[in-house]
């Protein structure tokens, strides 16, 4: 078991399975499939990510170390919090990047009921730590708690 | 963060709740990067990056009605990314039905959406707002509220303004309260460069190749280019805001760069030369071999690695209109070379509505016809972005469409070569 503290930008608690990539999660990509064809496991769609494609995104706890790709990529986000197909949380390793913290906002403003805890700044040790399937434990004030 | 008077009091609800989510969200996302103030968009025009009808993104129109109806519109016009749809590309009957009735079936009633909130005219549909054509080019200076990758590095270096790479909805979200929160390239010190990029390539490199190669190396951060003004004649003419536009759009895409400056070319180099160099910047050289890596790196992803092409995609951001004309050139020579008089392969060459309708009043627009090219406004990335398409084999020269699709990149020289001789091994 190893704890891990980071920067909280939205905030709530969840336990839930890891799902992690090493290289940055290009939300369209990833999404739009899920989004356009009612994928309710929001199936990831990028061949680009080795480490996600073709994996369950919805309802994991998504480690990265930072979103990529279009500048819709936080409407996307969005849209996926508003769908219910979401990560349980977004944990990132580095300082979060403006898309990613923009759908992490508007979900958190505007949508009532669908929460997603998102954390950054949890370092290169969490994600070289961090392994798909371990539980992973988000608590309050940007503490993420990972054990096998 | 500091706030005026005004700003606490549409923070703290008085002009009403929705005004009040839409400033929460604007002062929680400068909070996130430090910002210290909300300061006042200052430009003439917003462009959004949101132009497609696209049903999966029906949360983000529910979010577009309670602006309407709350009465908070944009307060400034402004115009949006390229229209996902044109009768005149080549698309199978497969393709129209999947387009029309699952993917882009919202696009009547989003149009309406944008009229409402306040889109410059029917035709402000481009990512290429800033061309002198369409008439959103904002000043050296000014602050932006846009999105668009290609457009926010395109303003922010060859035009001097000031915007940060936000994600669609903050755009428009900008624009509906009047400001945009202050950090990163929205300060002085935020657009020092902390890599110095030396060019030393015996030819002209690639526009789209050297882009893709920096934005990978640099991603999100801020280089200065030194060596490629001699490449660009020394002077930010049409030909050099061309160049750069490609450039631009490649470092964005291939990586996440907001802002670059070209010595003795882009107008803040010209003005404060090295002193924009941030100490301790590092340094990638780019020579001939470089790029050659670069270009051997990328991934063909079709199914069939030999298909013959069955379309040509240009104008990924829309083309220009001395490049449309320049392009016209090259195919009826290359045309002629070959003693054909047709294009090869079907090529659709982009633009946005108001280039395209120069480009009718030259005599080119006759020449280009003849040689079967298609002209259309439409957006290539939204052409692609489905399995349908993506199973076709589509051959560009942009690297951004490459990096977002299943669109193979060929450098112009070779997608001349393709679509007027037929073929071009690599």
């Amino acid at each position: 078991m190893k704890e891990f503290k980071g920067r909280v930008i939205a905030e709530g608690t969840v336990d839930a399975k890891a799902l992690v990539s090493h290289g940055g999660l290009n939300t369209l990509a990833s999404f739009q499939k899920a989004l356009q064809f009612g994928d309710k496991k929001a199936t990831c769609g990028d061949q680009n990510n080795p480490d996600l494609y073709g994996k369950q995104m919805a309802g994991k706890a998504l480690c990265l170390p930072a979103t990529i790709g279009s500048t819709t990529g936080g409407l996307v986000l969005y849209c996926a919090c508003s769908m219910g197909r979401q990560p349980a949380c977004m944990l990132f390793s580095e300082p979060i990047d403006s898309l990613a913290a923009a759908g992490a906002i508007l979900a958190d403003v505007w949508l009532e009921n669908s929460k997603m805890p998102v954390i950054d700044s949890l370092g290169e040790e969490f994600l070289a730590y961090v392994k798909d399937d371990m539980n992973i434990t988000v608590k309050e004030g940007g503490v993420v708690v990972c054990q096998s | 963060m500091n706030l005026t008077k005004e700003q606490q009091d549409i923070l703290d609800g008085k002009q009403g709740d929705v005004l009040a989510k839409v400033m929460q969200t604007l002062v929680r996302y400068g909070e996130v990067f430090g910002a210290d103030a909300m300061v006042p968009v200052t430009s003439k025009y917003n462009h959004l990056v949101t132009s497609f009808g696209l049903k999966a993104l029906a949360p983000v129109y529910e979010l577009m009605d309670k602006l309407i109806e709350s009465g908070n519109v944009s307060k400034q016009k402004f115009s949006a990314d390229p229209r996902p749809l044109d009768p005149n590309v080549p698309s199978s009957f497969l393709q129209n039905f999947v387009f029309k009735n699952f993917m882009y079936s919202k696009q009547e009633d989003y149009e309406k959406q944008l009229e409402q909130i306040g889109i410059m005219d029917k035709d402000a549909y481009t990512c290429t707002c800033y061309m002198d054509e369409v008439g959103n080019t904002p000043a050296m200076g000014e602050v932006l509220s846009w999105s668009e990758s290609s457009a926010v590095v395109y303003a922010n270096s060859v035009l001097g303004a000031r915007c940060n790479r936000n994600s669609g909805i903050i755009d428009l979200m900008g624009s509906v309260a009047g400001y945009v929160p202050r950090f990163g390239l929205l300060t002085d010190e935020g657009r020092k460069a902390t890599w110095v990029v030396k060019i030393e390539t015996t030819k002209k490199p690639e526009a789209q190749l050297l882009g893709s190669a920096i934005g990978m190396k640099v991603m999100a951060d801020v280089p200065y280019i030194e060596g490629l003004d001699k490449w660009l004649g020394g002077e930010l003419d049409e030909a050099a805001k061309t160049y750069l536009k490609d450039f631009g759009a490649a470092t964005a895409s291939n990586g996440a760069v907001g802002l670059y400056h070209v010595e003795n070319i882009t107008p803040e180099a010209v003005k404060y030369g090295k002193d924009l160099v941030a100490e301790g910047a590092k340094v990638y050289v780019v020579d001939d071999a470089e790029l050659q890596r670069v270009y051997d790196s990328y991934p063909v992803i079709w199914k069939k690695k030999d298909a013959t092409p069955k379309l040509c995609f240009m104008g990924c951001p829309h083309m220009s209109l001395n490049q449309l004309i320049d392009w016209t050139k090259k195919v009826e020579q290359g045309l002629k070379e070959a003693g054909k008089t047709k294009v090869c392969i079907p090529t659709v060459f982009t633009a946005a509505p108001a280039v395209l309708k120069k480009f009718e009043e030259t005599p080119y627009a006759a020449v280009l016809k003849k040689t079967g090219v298609i002209t259309s406004y439409i957006c290539p990335l939204m052409y692609m972005n489905n399995p349908l398409s993506g199973k076709m084999p589509v051959i560009t020269s942009s690297n951004k469409l490459r990096t977002y699709t299943s669109a193979r990149y060929y450098t112009d020289e070779e997608i001349l070569e393709q679509i007027t001789k037929g073929g071009a091994e690599r």
